[in-house]
């Protein structure tokens, strides 16, 4: 029997010649990724442990990205704790607030994450990284103290369930949009303790941008990673980053699928998710025109310069809506630096938006921009559960970074392609 | 008769989030003891207020999606919960709740039969859910064979310390 991309990954990493779904495996990992909302906690965890040195300072990232900068006293105490502990361990990867990132975008821009890899990182959008063809999933603190002791923790061998994209995307529709309607399709358990494998002739052709914007959703329904087999562009990517060795894994013709989703996209319309599930999910012309108080372009799913070079296409020489405050938030410092030298900051700034620092803020309801009462967001992000983003009768709806554009401009939820 | 619970059942319904259980404005903090206050407020401010120590939290399927955080598993114990009977789990919530020794349940049946209110016996031995209220009773799956060693030691921190130990 045949293997898929994922449980290749798990074999090479367990020492096996091959592994089953569902089977229990101690695999070794390559990386481990914490953030300054789930480090202290491991820091604790790991001191009780009785650990004293972490498994290996290369294979550890520490990143500054949810509460930063320190948005009140306890959490400027959470960056500290994660800082103090880079030091004692000397972790090199210790991203300090100005050059760091949002954990998902900055890892694979510093080529920390390579295909074949198995990553474990504190925050459940680690799935991300499978878009350059490797494993990766999102864990707890105690399961990240566990890696940095061991260098290795436990896995069950998750299933793969393979979704096909065919066609040809239409104008205006991208990448969060297939994993939008994907979501909606699969429910936000349709695919609990399962890889979802992306495949198809779409997924070839789409940038790396809107790749990690789809595995980056993977969780949304549940799976414990999202996946797709490295081509070309990703090893580009890489290896312009990267000079470590690494290998890329295909899944076998005759390999094993839980289950199989084809999904033609021709006529695919810009998706949109309604409040609080992310899988609430309908056609733009089925959401329009909801009348919004603000827009967040940005976050680990949609804060790639690809997603603001396309919202800045649509804003470029118009006005946000009175009514609307548009935020903006690049993902990483490079990104920033990039939307200087591009102009898209002049696009955003001219158009009436607000520029933030690269942080997870909004997105979880940190700060930067928190909802008040009966509030109506419209959010690249990819999560719109109750209370998450600020007041719990706040509401907020999830789309692509072209709808989001459009919509700021308009003051209700709106179609790009009608503007 | 030590690994048996007993409790009042708080019910709700599927896909009960991470942000829900604890709202990320609580977790600059990461003990039971600050986070339990807040436990599920956006969903049920009245729990906090109600809930006594060693009452169960009873819900339908994929509880605790969302975020990584174990703040939630850690708040639901501050909260003075016993243990989470539910249809299914999240992932991610089911690994932390297994590591900091937070008693999980998987039963469609006791999920649905329970309301809230309803007074609960839960042996963690045999993985039996009876509804002294109701006179029913139920059984739940049981934990892997490797995950039952981590239980039976009292969670991952006893876990890795043998590890290392034994290194």
């Amino acid at each position: 029997m045949g293997m898929t991309i994922t449980e290749k990954i798990f074999a090479a990493h367990s020492g096996r010649d091959s592994v089953k779904p569902s089977e229990l495996v101690f695999a070794k990992v390559d990386l481990v990724m914490g953030t300054d909302v789930t480090v202290p906690l491991s820091v604790e965890v790991f001191n009780r442990m009785g650990a004293k040195e972490v498994f290996d300072p290369k294979k550890i990232a520490l990143v500054n990205d949810h509460f930063v900068p320190a948005k009140d006293v306890k959490a400027a105490g959470l960056s500290k704790i994660m800082r103090e502990f880079a030091r004692k361990q000397e972790i090199d990867n210790y991203f300090e607030v100005g050059r760091s990132g949002i954990c998902h975008a900055l890892l694979p821009e510093k080529g920390l994450v390579l295909p074949g890899d198995l990553v474990v990182g504190a925050d459940s959008h680690t799935c991300t990284y499978g878009a350059l063809g490797a494993f990766a999933t999102g864990v707890g603190s105690t399961d990240m103290a566990t890696s940095w002791a061991l260098g290795e923790n436990w896995f069950r061998i998750p299933p793969s369930i393979k979704i096909v994209y065919s066609g040809k995307l239409p104008e205006m529709v991208g990448g969060k949009d297939l994993i939008l309607y994907t979501i909606g399709q699969l429910g936000v358990d349709g695919a609990v303790y399962c890889s979802l494998e992306f495949t198809g002739e779409v997924v070839r052709q789409l940038p790396l941008s809107d790749r990690f914007t789809i595995c980056n959703m993977a969780i949304e329904a549940g799976a414990k990673g999202g996946i797709m087999e490295a081509d070309e562009k990703v090893t580009d990517y890489v290896t312009e980053r990267s000079t470590r060795e690494f290998t890329i894994y295909e899944s076998d013709e005759d390999a094993s699928y839980l289950k199989t989703y084809e999904f033609d996209v021709s006529d695919l319309e810009p998706q949109v998710a309604s409040p609080y599930l992310p899988s609430n999910v309908k056609p733009i012309s089925e959401v329009e025109p909801i009348k919004i108080d603000q827009v967040v372009i940005g976050s680990c799913t949609n804060g790639h310069l690809e997603d603001f070079r396309n919202a800045a296409q649509i804003l470029k020489g118009k006005k946000v809506h009175r009514d609307v405050r548009l935020i903006v938030i690049p993902s990483t410092q490079l990104i920033l630096q990039e939307m200087i030298s591009e102009g898209l900051i002049q696009v955003f700034i001219e158009a009436g938006a607000v520029i933030s620092p690269p942080t997870c803020g909004p997105c979880i309801g940190g700060h930067m921009g928190v909802l008040a009462e009966n509030e109506v967001g419209l959010y690249t992000t990819n999560r719109n559960f109750k209370g998450r983003n600020g007041h719990p009768t706040s509401r907020v709806y999830l789309c692509s970074p072209v709808v989001a554009a459009a919509s700021a401009i308009k003051g209700v939820i709106t179609d790009p392609r009608k503007l | 008769m030590a690994n048996t619970l007993r409790g009042r059942a708080f019910k709700y319904g599927d896909n009960v989030d991470t942000d829900v259980i604890i709202p990320a404005r609580y977790c600059t903090a990461y003990t039971p003891q600050e986070l339990g206050p807040h436990c599920l407020e956006d969903l049920d401010r009245e729990f906090v207020k109600r809930v006594k120590e060693g009452d169960i939290i009873v819900a339908g399927k994929n509880f605790g999606c969302g975020s990584s955080r174990e703040n939630a598993p850690l708040a639901i114990r501050g909260a003075g919960v016993s243990c989470v009977i539910a249809k299914s789990f999240a992932r991610i919530f089911y690994r932390n709740s297994i590591n900091i020794g937070l008693p999980i349940l998987e039963s469609e049946e006791a999920a649905d039969s329970i309301d809230s209110g309803d007074e609960l016996r839960v042996d963690l031995d045999t993985g039996a859910i009876e509804n002294l209220t109701k006179g029913r009773s139920f059984s739940s799956a049981p934990f892997p064979e490797a995950i039952q060693e981590i239980i039976r030691l009292g969670g991952m921190v006893n876990f890795v310390k043998e590890r290392l130990n034994n290194r």
